[in-house]
């Protein structure tokens, strides 16, 4: 027997998606370095940044590269705060129990011994969960700022520019719009479900209860999908996709991009 | 389930974006075979509908809750294709704007919860409820078992590909570079959470689904039923006889390829013989050995010579009298013959579906 929490905790999860697709879309809009910047130069950028951080061997260059993106993130006017919140303390949790045994169980030099000798830590242990952790976190912090600085549009433009073939970015263009009417769709019915739910539930109900709304947005989903057919139909559209491409790249552009294909080869290099 | 960046090498990475963007190409072009306005809409809302049902908390046995991948249902209504695209394309959602999941290790995610997901769903969903009415509790337990399979065969992969890691990718030192467990303990250590209760949460929701899906819109479920009693029509959401008709197109033309093959074969057809072949020694011989040794007739028989006369086929011998290569002409009698019973086999659909639209209105 439990409380209907399940129903809450969906709906706090969908709530938390909303808040932070409206956050990315705020601070995407704000006037710094990353923004300034053309979002193709900003995703070849900083994809070339995670490539790097990929490829050093060097704890020293990735942890070099972390506050690389620290840097970034403070001229882009992303918020410490909330990188800490959203990325860095999510990730250690995440990364840092699966990194932790690595520390006992990698074989190399003892530093300490626990339990009578069995469990030791080794150098080559804490040199190992140092490293995925570093790693991991210095990556997500450049995918995190790619993500929180470009807008959804300008993301799926850029990918365009990239030869993506156009069905692949119009996929990714309706299904991001979807979303959020599904999302809102599925909250109300939670909400509506829970509003009615007076006491305890049994685990087997619970489980009825989400299958059932799983189906019912299925059922409206795909009648949401007919009348989307429909209405492309009725607006002459025959499989021919033309899309509106205006970016220009200006000398800032190109130094930006210059700037990272630099930074990521010489920390790739040093790094190697 | 998600790999975020760094745990893979770049290499791994590369290779699994090639293996990826194999299955993308696959499944965009059995797709593209449908209007093309009629998938973006369905695959998207799909897609949209797939990250929704991932957010869903589903409460399991201990008091725990658990979140489904939304796999197996979309491979149920939609077929591989649809969804291998339409569970890759909320994946790069959520990878691109919500941060879940890495972008290096984006084709990662998507080959192993994309595309080996929904091929383990869909073949052991159509293994299992093999030849089950759709509202079968057959298909219900199908789904479930389905569900569990497809996650935990992605679970495997994945746990694999940070298994190899440190084996392959390691400094002068031995010390692993990215995941740093080897497959002994990055695959138990994978698969009990996924045995347990992500398996068990797929398992939940897929047949809680299709069971919602038999009382609510059994056409949903028809696309990859298989083979339906003529009664049922097929679902409306996909050509599902698309495939099986085009190989037999291919079959059809492979065997008229191959009659020619024909000539290689000595002697003649046992009981096949024209008037003039009977009379002929070795006929006789054949036809005397074959019923025991009687005595063949000396001649052909009168009836036989008399019946013969009636009829006198345009392609005599598998070969017209104005083609001189016996190979063209096996060839040309072979696309004529297909040719005719393609006409009648589309005359009589006309007729029958003339009838019933008759009888119906």
């Amino acid at each position: 027997m439990a409380r209907a929490g399940f129903l809450t905790s969906t709906m706090l999860g969908f709530t938390r998606a909303l808040a932070r697709a409206m956050v990315s879309e705020q601070i995407a809009r704000q006037a710094g370095l990353l923004q300034s910047l053309d979002p193709r130069v900003r995703v070849i950028g900083l994809f070339t940044m995670v490539l790097a951080v990929l490829l050093s061997r060097r704890i020293a260059v990735i942890v070099a590269l972390f506050f690389v993106a620290v840097i970034i993130a403070i001229l882009s006017r992303v918020g410490v705060g909330m990188l800490v919140k959203r990325v860095w303390l999510v990730v250690l949790g995440f990364t840092g129990v699966i990194a932790f045994p690595a520390i006992f169980l990698t074989p190399g030099d003892p530093v300490a011994a626990f339990a009578g000798g069995p469990l030791r830590i080794t150098v080559q242990g804490v040199q190992t969960a140092t490293l995925l952790i570093a790693r991991v976190e210095t990556a997500v912090t450049f995918t995190s700022l790619l993500v929180l600085c470009t807008p959804w549009t300008h993301v799926l433009k850029a990918l365009r520019t990239f030869r993506l073939p156009q069905e692949a970015v119009m996929l990714l263009a309706m299904t991001h719009r979807y979303i959020f009417l599904l999302v809102e769709t599925a909250g109300q019915m939670f909400e509506s479900r829970q509003s009615r739910t007076v006491g305890l539930l049994k685990g087997a109900a619970g489980r009825r209860i989400t299958a059932r709304s799983a189906g019912v947005l299925l059922s409206k989903s795909i009648e949401l999908s007919n009348e989307v057919y429909l209405a492309m139909q009725s607006r002459g559209f025959r499989g021919e996709i033309r899309i509106l491409s205006d970016f220009h790249m200006r000398s800032w552009d190109y130094l930006g991009l210059a700037a990272f294909l630099a930074a990521g080869s010489l920390s790739a290099w040093v790094g190697r | 389930m998600h790999i975020p960046d760094g745990y893979l090498s770049p290499s791994t990475c590369a290779v699994l974006y090639a293996a990826a963007i194999a299955g993308w190409y696959s499944a965009l072009k059995r797709l593209k075979r449908m209007l093309l306005s009629r998938v973006v809409p369905l695959i998207s809302v799909f897609a949209a509908f797939s990250f929704v049902v991932m957010m869903f908390n589903l409460p399991l046995p201990g008091g725990t809750t658990g979140h489904a991948l939304g796999v197996t249902i979309s491979a149920i209504v939609l077929g591989p294709s649809g969804a291998v695209l339409a569970i890759s394309i909320a994946l790069a959602i959520q990878a691109l704007f919500f941060g879940d999941g890495g972008i290096s290790t984006l084709g990662a995610n998507c080959f192993n919860m994309a595309i080996v997901a929904s091929l383990v769903a869909y073949a052991s969903y159509r293994l299992i409820a093999a030849g089950a009415a759709i509202g079968s509790k057959r298909r219900v337990a199908a789904a479930a078992i389905a569900g569990y399979l497809a996650v935990n065969a992605a679970a495997l992969i994945a746990a694999i590909e940070f298994g190899i890691q440190p084996a392959l990718f390691h400094d002068a030192r031995g010390m692993p570079l990215y995941a740093p467990y080897p497959l002994g303990i990055a695959v138990p250590a994978m698969m009990i959470g996924h045995l347990t209760l992500a398996g068990a949460a797929e398992a939940a929701i897929s047949a809680g689904l299709v069971a919602y899906l038999q009382a609510a819109d059994p056409t949903l479920l028809r696309n990859t039923a298989g083979v339906l009693p003529a009664t049922e029509t097929a679902s409306a959401l996909m050509p599902a006889a698309t495939t099986s008709l085009r190989r037999l197109w291919m079959a059809v033309a492979l065997l008229m390829v191959l009659t020619p093959l024909g000539i290689l074969a000595a002697g003649k057809a046992w009981g096949e013989w024209s008037p003039s072949e009977l009379a002929m020694r070795q006929s006789a011989g054949q036809t005397a050995s074959a019923a025991g040794d009687s005595v063949a007739p000396s001649a052909p028989p009168a009836g036989m010579q008399r019946l013969a006369k009636l009829w006198t086929a345009p392609f005599p011998a598998y070969a017209p009298s104005f083609v001189k290569s016996a190979r063209f002409g096996y060839l040309l009698s072979a696309m004529f013959a297909v040719g005719i019973l393609v006409l009648v086999s589309f005359a009589a659909q006309f007729w029958v579906q003339r009838r019933r639209e008759v009888r119906h209105s």
